[in-house]
């Protein structure tokens, strides 16, 4: 039991804090702090930065690039990346297809795949989803049917993040239709978008922007070798890919960012001729604010400290639950500091209202999402009075 | 940052909760409630024999020389056990005050003698409308001879009328200062009462009562007080999160095994979605209780900020679970047979000790522009 970080700890960290707020540029940390939506060439240049200095994979098998950090150090390098306003590493590339290609890809996938993933030189999308198949993701309806050395693939897949950059895309497809439960007939397959019979169509969100799309695939030819494991397999390999993140599973250094800004905010905004910071309503409101996230933040070391062996903390279900929770918490409190401002959402050159107060909502709106992917909250709380509860 | 338990640690943890189990697994709290002093001498002494009730004072005072983290592992095992020694009144509060303020003379006088259970300590501080403040108020302290005599009221005093030598607060000269008063002093009238959740406290009122000056100096100890106060409430809270484990405890096994409309009540989705939010409140308090404990622990750590960030976390968390608690139990957790009602009571009486969750974040509020963000990483 002890308080402070380890002399080694503590260098690591001002290391990572030097490098996040030296080494990348500063006008895309800039616009991630205001909370404006990234350029494809920004998040690459950003990526590519970090891989170059080793820090985009850290938590990959060292022969592909990672760092044999403990996952204190992991967490960490995430949380000083995440106070520096650095995009993190593209997610579906580094936390997702890459360690399900490195740990149950075959060598020669492996090396096609993995340097690439790393620089983001393949930008890669999620093909989950599907109309009918959210929570209950085993329902999924897309097929491949093995051809020969081939799979054609016919489908839909949905809620597509950033496929408008994707290059390639990992998706559950159905191999098997007859499986007697209905997660053995699952296979991981990988292809590109540019692949004949592949078309994209944008879904527009309640705040305006595009960062989801539909997938369609209409015989859709993809080679036997690009299969990832076993046939019939991929379910575990989802679950594997669901399960591996214990390191940022709760977005606690974003949300301290969020309210550092609420409280610089706060100060400027008059409410009856003082600042809207010394109401006591407010203070006591960020204040709170600022103490559960605290215990989220201390909850998160606890969950990594404890899961050296490779298995993921119980808790960590709590970590997704209660930061969705705080982080929508926070960007609502934006709103409402922003107040009349915060209905400005798309005002251009010439208004008055400052771009923070311009993003308010349309961001509070985007961060609804945050509940409900990455498997919802009451998906959480399942799991919690299942696995934890034993209920 | 490290948050695991050594050995010893983990082996103390064992001892107290092997003996509270004993002394209360069944439902031999409602006689020892039922009856004066409100807990049980046997096992405050069996408490002492293992070394519990010196553990936070130096060696040279009679004590174990251990440390916060030790002290929250007792408050833990206590708040599971809803055993009613006054461990966290006697020991960390008045002990703790008596530790930091004493002469060398005066703790050895003191603390060796509530190391052996041999005599109960109380702190005599609050007054009606004080509400949790630091500073005494109405009870006036007179230089007389030697010593002092002391005149007012302090009500409620936990454990006040049981006590072997009471720790009061009072004003002299404009300060807040500490004195001592045996329990048998002239002049000293107690009038106990058993509280909500089995405890007990009293009325103890001093008409020119002889009171020995605790330490040296015409310091005022307004501050000795708001550090105590704050190292007693994160032993509270740590009691606390105990307790609310307990009480989550009891619920999931209730959920489990109660049968209605033909089912088990853990077929409901409405009732399990509240447990699982019960351990996310659990797990919350228990992780800010826990740094608050290192933070108490470090050399350079600000005790009271964190512990009115471990009680605002602890205090919103046990009215969530104590109240779900008796909800989802039904009619049987209302019942004074039941044991989990008492949970509630009890972690409604740690709550309003020594300062509630909207007390500590009026608090952190005041303070809350001071700063950018707020970092346990250090």
């Amino acid at each position: 039991m002890r308080l402070h970080l380890s002399p080694e700890d503590q260098a690591f960290r001002e290391e990572m804090r030097t490098f996040f707020t030296t080494q990348v540029p500063q006008s895309i940390r800039d616009r991630v702090a205001a909370r404006r939506e990234l350029s494809k060439d920004q998040l690459v240049e950003s990526q590519r930065a970090l891989n170059a200095a080793g820090l985009a994979v850290p938590h990959w098998p060292v022969e592909w690039g990672g760092r044999g950090w403990t996952p204190l150090q992991r967490h960490i390098w995430h949380e000083e990346m995440m106070a520096a306003a650095v995009p993190p590493p593209l997610a579906f590339n580094t936390s997702m297809v890459g360690p399900v290609i490195a740990s149950f890809g075959n060598q020669e996938q492996k090396e096609r795949f993995l340097p690439a993933t790393a620089n983001l030189d393949i930008w890669w999308c999620q093909g989950f989803s599907e109309p009918d198949a959210g929570s209950d993701l085993a329902s999924l309806r897309t097929t491949a049917v093995r051809d020969g050395d081939t799979y054609v693939v016919n489908g839909q897949k949905t809620w597509t993040t950033l496929g408008q950059h994707a290059d390639w895309i990992f998706c559950l497809v159905r191999t098997n239709p007859t499986a007697d439960k209905r997660q053995r007939g699952i296979s991981f397959l990988l292809f590109p978008m540019d692949s004949p019979g592949v078309t994209l169509r944008p879904i527009e969100l309640i705040d305006g922007g595009h960062e989801v799309n539909e997938v369609f695939f209409e015989d859709v030819v993809v080679p036997a070798e690009n299969l990832v494991g076993e046939e019939n397999r991929g379910w575990d390999y989802a679950k594997f890919l669901l399960g591996n993140e214990r390191v940022g599973v709760a977005p606690v250094a974003m949300i301290k960012r969020l309210l550092a800004q609420a409280k610089e905010h706060a100060r400027q905004v008059t409410a009856g001729g003082a600042p809207l910071a010394l109401d006591p309503l407010m203070a006591a409101r960020i204040a709170e604010l600022e103490n559960e996230v605290l215990a989220l933040e201390l909850t998160a070391i606890r969950v990594v400290a404890n899961s050296a062996d490779g298995k993921p903390h119980p808790a960590s279900s709590v970590l997704k639950l209660r930061g969705t929770e705080l982080q929508q918490a926070a960007t609502e409190l934006l709103v409402d500091i922003a107040g009349p401002l915060s209905l400005a959402s798309f005002a251009g050159e010439g208004s008055e209202v400052p771009d923070w107060a311009r993003v308010a909502t349309p961001n509070y709106l985007n961060y609804r999402k945050a509940s409900i992917y990455g498997g919802s909250n009451e998906v959480q709380r399942t799991i919690i009075a299942g696995s934890i509860l034993g209920l | 940052m490290e948050y695991s338990y050594d050995n010893e640690q983990v082996a103390l943890r064992e001892a107290v909760n092997g003996l509270l189990t004993r002394a209360y697994g069944g439902d031999q709290r409602r006689a020892v409630t039922a009856a004066d002093p409100g807990f049980d001498e046997k096992t405050w002494a069996r408490l002492a024999e293992m070394g519990v009730l010196g553990l936070p004072f130096a060696e040279a005072d009679g004590g174990m020389g251990a440390g916060p983290v030790e002290v929250s592992i007792v408050a833990e095992e206590v708040g599971r056990a809803l055993a009613p020694e006054p461990f966290v009144e006697s020991v960390v509060l008045t002990g703790g005050l008596v530790a930091a303020v004493g002469t060398a003379a005066q703790r050895s006088e003191v603390l060796g003698p509530l190391a052996e259970g041999s005599s109960v300590l109380a702190f005599a501080h609050a007054e009606p409308g004080t509400r949790w403040s630091a500073a005494a108020r109405d009870v006036q302290a007179t230089p007389a001879g030697d010593g002092w005599t002391l005149t007012g009221v302090k009500e409620p005093v936990p454990h006040g009328a049981r006590a072997d030598l009471l720790v009061v607060s009072a004003v002299a000269d404009g300060a807040t200062r500490l004195f001592l008063v045996r329990g048998d002093a002239e002049g000293l009238t107690r009038l106990g009462y058993r509280t909500h959740d089995g405890s007990r406290a009293a009325k103890v009122a001093f008409a020119g009562t002889p009171a020995a000056l605790l330490g040296e100096g015409n310091a005022d100890r307004t501050g000795a007080i708001e550090e105590a106060l704050a190292r007693a409430s994160i032993a509270y809270s740590h009691e606390a999160v105990g307790a609310m484990e307990a009480a989550l405890a009891s619920t999931t096994e209730y959920l489990k095994t109660r049968k209605q409309f033909g089912v088990t009540l853990n077929k409901f989705q409405a009732l399990t979605f509240r447990a699982a939010d019960m351990y996310v409140s659990l797990e919350l308090a228990r992780s800010t209780v826990l740094w608050a404990t290192l933070v108490a622990d470090a050399a350079d750590g600000d005790v009271v900020t964190a512990a009115d960030r471990a009680r605002l976390q602890s205090s919103r968390a046990g009215r969530h679970i104590g109240k779900e608690a008796i909800q989802l139990h039904g009619g049987i957790g209302m019942t004074a047979e039941y044991k989990v009602g008492h949970y509630t009571s009890r972690l409604t009486a740690i709550d309003h000790q020594l300062g509630t969750g909207d007390w500590a974040l009026s608090r952190l509020a005041a303070g809350v522009d001071g700063y950018q963000t707020v970092d346990p990483l250090v």
